[in-house]
């Protein structure tokens, strides 16, 4: 680490708070289109005047709405995330446990596919051009092509409906014995596996090839140093920075999926309780959801980032 | 290098002699196929959209329906045929709406550079970080989701992609000497983005446009199959998806087919992109 | 001396993107004697550089040998298996590309990788091994041989790093090494030292050599034998001298010639008292931020002064990053200058160019090293020579196309070009489309920034030649840029030598015959290889003036 790395860190961490002030604004004002008045919603057409300005007023409502979104993320920082419209429970309470399935779901996934699609990836990358090659390229192209609720549905039809192996749509509640706990997960981290594999497959492929054809493997060819020795000695140091940065990018691709399976198999995350969120209009826990979604994106768009300044060597030895 | 004077063919012909690869041309084919089916719809549909043809629901393939019935008895082929006007038409209009805002949005930034791009840019690239269907969710709960206010959304959620995209490609173009040349030259912004820049990137920003139509076909689809995109008695074909999900466990072709067709059309646009031809370049020199 | 290379009938097909498959190499045959350096001759596009990686047993991604054999130490290379090629790679032939920079690993010290050869064949312990690279880094005169190996690559310059590379190539003991345009990525003060490196190591292990090349005047300095290539075929082949003294191919003979540019007939003088057409007076520019006084932090102009007489032709030679470049972007307004004047026929311009008045803009064009870069290859080459008649004269229809007739007769294109786009060109064609742009203006002054470097010789001298004529026939005034100075003493009247950003002296003809008389620029003078063997060796500079100014 020198001072060098260290000042291109903070500017990419600056570059991400700054990056998530504009989030927050474009998620507060864009649910502030909202038409029709809330409270106007919450108290129903009987409502007297006086409760709809009582409510106004208490809600902020009243105020303009730039010194509405100071206070909001004002709230937001101090971890005030408010009090759902619906049924009035403050909006942590509801998010807490729902965080952890989908943190749950994420991280198993992350663990399976990101050592099969590295290998796949980089295996590709070294047999460039071979039936391997290309029988990856027709799989990874396929899945990317196609929306995650096909491959959800496709999982489905095949490995509950006609190999019988799993349950289908059930999030069983059993998950105190193993085998309840496998059932539980499998549909849909297979199916998100699927989804992050393909891309983290293409990218990692990509970044070994461009450091295969670099200058200095062929010198290391013209050395005499075997195909391994280029691979592993010459071309995999320098690409792991853009393998790492794969790796992030990729997994930044489960938020999007998340959605989907926990949709599609009535999983008890986050990303269901922001849709049940959205059906019933209850702004709070959707600006809150959207929030926690931006932030875990940028998180992982940021680890790209820094992962790929550290691991230059022309940086580190500077 | 030598070339042959003798031939005075005028420059701006069109090129043809690429080797067409046979994958791109049946993917072509595929996307042509579709678009014809989307503008004729109701020609070539066997039975009206909404018309219940019989009482026994998720029928399997049979002569008189080729795709089976969905689950109210509904004719499946003739939905989906339907179902290509929502799923094309929208995705075509917002990527064509999310592209043009976003190249000229991106080449003038590129060329004027300075404040007005440094700020243009963080505020887009800001909207990037809000992962796609987030947004979507947000605007959609804030908008709602009739046609129009969908398409336009689709479209906002693909603007700033579409300018990262185009600011890179003019900003290399922007850097080359002959724009230098012609902004010495004493040449107005206008015309250095229409004839210096432009023709340079159209080929790049064809393809570009080429991949954000499948992006938004997905993200179409995925919103439709949430209940959140085209709204009953509408379908597009993720709404197909999400109506007939009740057969899965049956794996009944209602639940299927729509899933081809969205299928055979991003994968035919991906393919197909990936088989355009390159420019024909000699590699004659010291190899 | 025994053989140690045969090459028969060599054949090699290359595939290219459009999947045509083109013969690069047509039939090449020559032999290399032990401890002999034999230089391959050509321009870009001769296949000097796929017939030597060939002697490696390697051929690059989409080319196919369809023919022929070479045969290294008695071994015919293609005969053999891939695993027994690769043993031969480093120990027996080694390999000096163009950009160290680039054959380097950034990941790796530089010691890892000029001992890595010994580690791949395991021929010697590795402690010894880096014992023997440092007596290497000592023979190639690199500075602190003790040390330098810990460093990683980017933490040395280009100079040094091609030695490295040597080093790297020869640690293997090997009896061939190819060098591949070793040079010609470096500066001339550079370029003498390295030179000089690479022959004496060679010289005494009695190592043989293939010397691939562009540059005669470099290989006649350190081969013994030359072999003239063009478009895959020996045009010529014989002992250095005969080749230079007496050569029998024609193309050979185009080659030399234009290595002699010859000297400028110099237009008659005009009046002496009329006032000079451009003046540049204490010019400071840069980049970064300002200070109090307005000057940008990082300098690359310090307070240049010159002036140009009408009709007269300007030349500013020196090293990467002299300023050169910039000061002709500076003059042309691209880059504002921080501080100074610039006076165009007696009117001061404007720092910027977005502030000078269109007859100041027409009066001033400037012609970009790369024709690539400079001419839009989305428009056919009417359209880039219509727009500035267009545009500064208002001419249309007839006019304008009778007129870009003429430009192109101007710079001898035949005036069917004019429906073509600049793909479709060849190098020195697109130089003089580029050219006719600027002389379509009806410009008094024009910066030629390095125009003929990307270049083949022979296609350059042309260019210089089609320069000197066009000054001839228009009252034209040139402001001519380059590295190289046997091409700017073609062409000027009066050079001004530059360092650091700094002007050193401007050599006049009336002033000690147009000879340097600075240090730095008589170093520089000297360093510019000639075309004779010999003169590397009689060259007599002196070190502390070669350390104190090389950007090695």
């Amino acid at each position: 680490m020198n001072s060098l790395i260290l000042r291109m860190v903070a500017g990419r961490v600056v570059v991400a708070l700054v990056t998530l002030l504009i989030v927050a604004v474009v998620i507060f004002f864009a649910t502030a289109l909202l038409p029709g008045d809330v409270v106007q919603i919450l108290l129903g057409q009987a409502a007297t005047p006086a409760a709809v300005k009582g409510l106004r007023a208490a809600m902020h409502l009243d105020q303009p709405a730039a010194l509405r979104f100071l206070l909001w993320l004002k709230d937001l920082a101090t971890g005030d995330l408010g009090v759902s419209y619906v049924n009035n429970i403050p909006v942590a309470d509801l998010i807490g446990s729902r965080l952890g399935n989908s943190l749950k779901l994420a991280g198993v996934t992350a663990v399976i596919s990101v050592p099969v699609a590295l290998t796949l990836g980089i295996t590709a990358a070294i047999l460039r051009g071979t039936l391997v090659d290309r029988t990856i390229a027709v799989f990874t192209i396929a899945v990317i092509s196609v929306p995650e609720f096909m491959v959800a549905t496709l999982s489905v039809i095949v490995f509950a409906v006609y190999l019988g192996w799993l349950p289908a749509l059930s999030m069983t509640g059993d998950v105190t014995t193993f085998a309840g706990l496998i059932k539980a997960y499998a549909m849909p981290v297979v199916t998100l596996s699927f989804v992050i594999s393909a891309q983290m497959i293409r990218m990692s492929r990509a970044a070994v090839i461009e450091t295969l054809s670099a200058p200095y493997v062929e010198m290391a060819l013209l050395k005499g140093a075997s195909r391994r020795r280029m691979v592993l000695h010459h071309a995999l140091p320098n690409a792991l920075g853009p393998i790492a940065n794969a790796v992030a990018l990729s997994l930044s691709y489960l938020l999007g999926g998340v959605i989907i399976v926990e949709t599609i198999f009535n999983y008890p995350g986050i990303a269901k309780l922001m849709l049940d969120a959205v059906s019933t209009r209850d702004l709070p826990l959707i600006q809150s959801c959207a929030m926690i979604f931006c932030l875990a994106y940028l998180v992982l768009i940021t680890i790209a980032d820094i992962v790929t300044i550290v691991s230059n060597p022309r940086l580190r030895h500077s | 290098m030598s070339v042959s004077l003798s031939s005075t063919r005028p420059a701006r012909r069109w090129r043809i002699g690429y080797r067409i690869s046979p994958v791109g041309a049946i993917c072509f084919v595929v996307i042509l196929a579709w678009a014809l089916v989307a503008i004729f719809a109701p020609l070539i549909a066997p039975h009206p959209v909404g018309e219940i043809v019989d009482f026994d629901f998720f029928q399997s393939v049979s002569a008189q329906y080729p795709m089976g019935t969905d689950y109210l008895g509904r004719d499946v082929l003739s939905r989906i045929l339907f179902g290509a006007r929502y799923t094309v038409g929208i995705s075509l209009a917002a990527v064509t709406i999310a592209c043009v805002s976003g190249v000229t949005l991106g080449m003038t930034a590129a060329v004027i550079g300075g404040v007005f791009d440094s700020a243009l840019s963080r505020f887009l690239d800001a909207l990037t970080s809000i992962p796609s269907k987030i947004l979507a969710l947000v605007l959609v709960a804030a908008v709602g989701s009739s046609i129009s206010v969908l398409t336009l959304t689709l479209a906002v959620i693909y603007i700033p992609g579409s300018y990262r995209f185009a600011r890179a490609l003019a900003v290399n173009v922007n850097a080359m000497d002959y724009v230098t040349v012609a902004r010495v030259r004493g040449e107005r912004l206008g015309h250095i983005i229409r004839a210096e820049i432009l023709p340079g990137i159209v080929g790049p920003v064809l393809a570009d446009l080429g991949l954000r139509f499948v992006f938004i076909v997905l993200l179409l689809s995925s919103l439709s199959f949430l209940g959140l995109g085209v709204q009953p008695p509408n379908a597009d074909w993720g709404a197909l998806v999400k109506e007939n999900i009740g057969g899965l466990s049956l794996a009944a072709p209602a639940v299927i087919f729509p899933l081809i067709a969205i299928a055979s059309l991003t994968i035919s646009v991906n393919l197909l992109i990936d088989n355009l031809p390159q420019k024909i370049r000699d590699r004659s020199e010291d190899a | 001396m025994s053989r140690l290379v045969e090459v028969r009938d060599l054949r090699i097909e290359a595939r290219t993107d459009a999947g045509r498959v083109v013969e690069i190499i047509r039939g090449v045959s020559f032999d290399i004697d032990e401890g002999e350096i034999v230089a391959l001759i050509g321009e870009s596009g001769s296949g000097k550089t796929t017939i030597a990686l060939d002697l490696m047993g390697y051929t690059r991604p989409g080319c196919r040998v369809t023919g022929g054999t070479v045969t290294l130490d008695g071994v015919e290379m293609g005969a053999l298996p891939e695993s027994r090629r690769a043993a031969m790679r480093g120990s027996l032939v080694s390999y000096v590309p163009q950009s160290a920079a680039a054959a380097f690993n950034p990941a790796h010290t530089i010691m890892d990788q000029v001992v890595e050869v010994v580690r791949i064949h395991g021929s010697m312990p590795i402690p010894e091994a880096r014992v023997k690279a440092v007596e290497l880094f000592r023979a190639l005169a690199l500075p602190n041989p003790e040390t330098i190996g810990e460093r990683y690559p980017h933490q040395v310059s280009g100079g040094q790093l091609q030695r490295l590379s040597a080093a790297m190539a020869l640690i293997g003991d090997p009896k061939l090494v190819i060098f591949d345009e070793p040079t010609t990525a470096l500066d001339v003060t550079t370029q003498v030292e390295v030179l000089r490196a690479f022959k004496s190591v060679m010289r005494k292990g009695g190592i043989a050599g293939v010397y691939v090349s562009h540059d005669l005047a470099v290989v006649a300095q350190i081969a013994d034998r030359i072999i003239v290539l063009r478009h895959g075929e020996v045009r010529e082949e014989g002992r250095t001298a005969d080749i230079l003294e007496r050569p029998q191919n024609p193309y050979t003979r185009e080659l030399l010639a234009a290595f002699r540019p010859s000297a400028a007939p110099r237009p008659p003088r005009v009046d002496r008292d009329d006032a000079p057409l451009l003046v540049v007076r204490d010019v400071v520019a840069g980049y970064g931020k300002t200070d109090a006084q307005g000057l940008p932090a990082l300098r690359i102009l310090k307070d240049v002064s010159l002036s140009l007489a009408r009709g007269r032709n300007l030349g500013i030679v020196g090293e990467s990053g002299c300023g050169k470049s910039t000061l002709a972007r500076v003059i042309a307004g691209i880059l504002p200058a921080a501080k100074g004047e610039i006076l165009l026929d007696g009117r001061p311009l404007a720092a910027d160019f977005r502030r000078r008045r269109r007859e100041d803009l027409r009066d001033l064009q400037i012609v970009f090293q790369s024709a690539d870069t400079a001419l839009n290859p989305h428009q056919s080459i009417g359209e880039i020579l219509g727009r500035p008649l267009a545009f500064y004269h208002g001419m249309g229809g007839r006019t304008r196309e009778a007129r870009i007739d003429q430009l192109l007769d101007m710079v001898r294109l035949p005036r069917p070009l004019r429906h073509r786009r600049p793909g479709e060109l060849s190098g020195g064609q697109k130089q003089r489309i580029n050219l006719a742009r600027a002389l379509a203006a009806d410009a008094k002054l024009i910066l030629c920034d390095e125009i003929t470097s990307a270049l083949d010789t022979v296609v350059a001298a042309a260019i210089i030649d089609l320069l000197k004529e066009l000054q001839r026939e228009l009252s034209l005034s040139y402001l001519f840029i380059s590295h190289d100075i046997e091409t700017v003493r073609a062409v000027c009247d009066e050079v001004v030598v530059m360092y650091k950003g700094e002007k050193v002296e401007q050599l006049r003809p009336d002033v000690n015959g147009g000879e340097p008389t600075q240090p730095y620029s008589r170093l520089l003078f000297s360093s510019v290889p000639q075309l004779r063997t010999g003169w590397l060796d009689g060259l007599a500079q002196d070190p502390e003036l070669t350390r104190a100014f090389a950007q090695r």
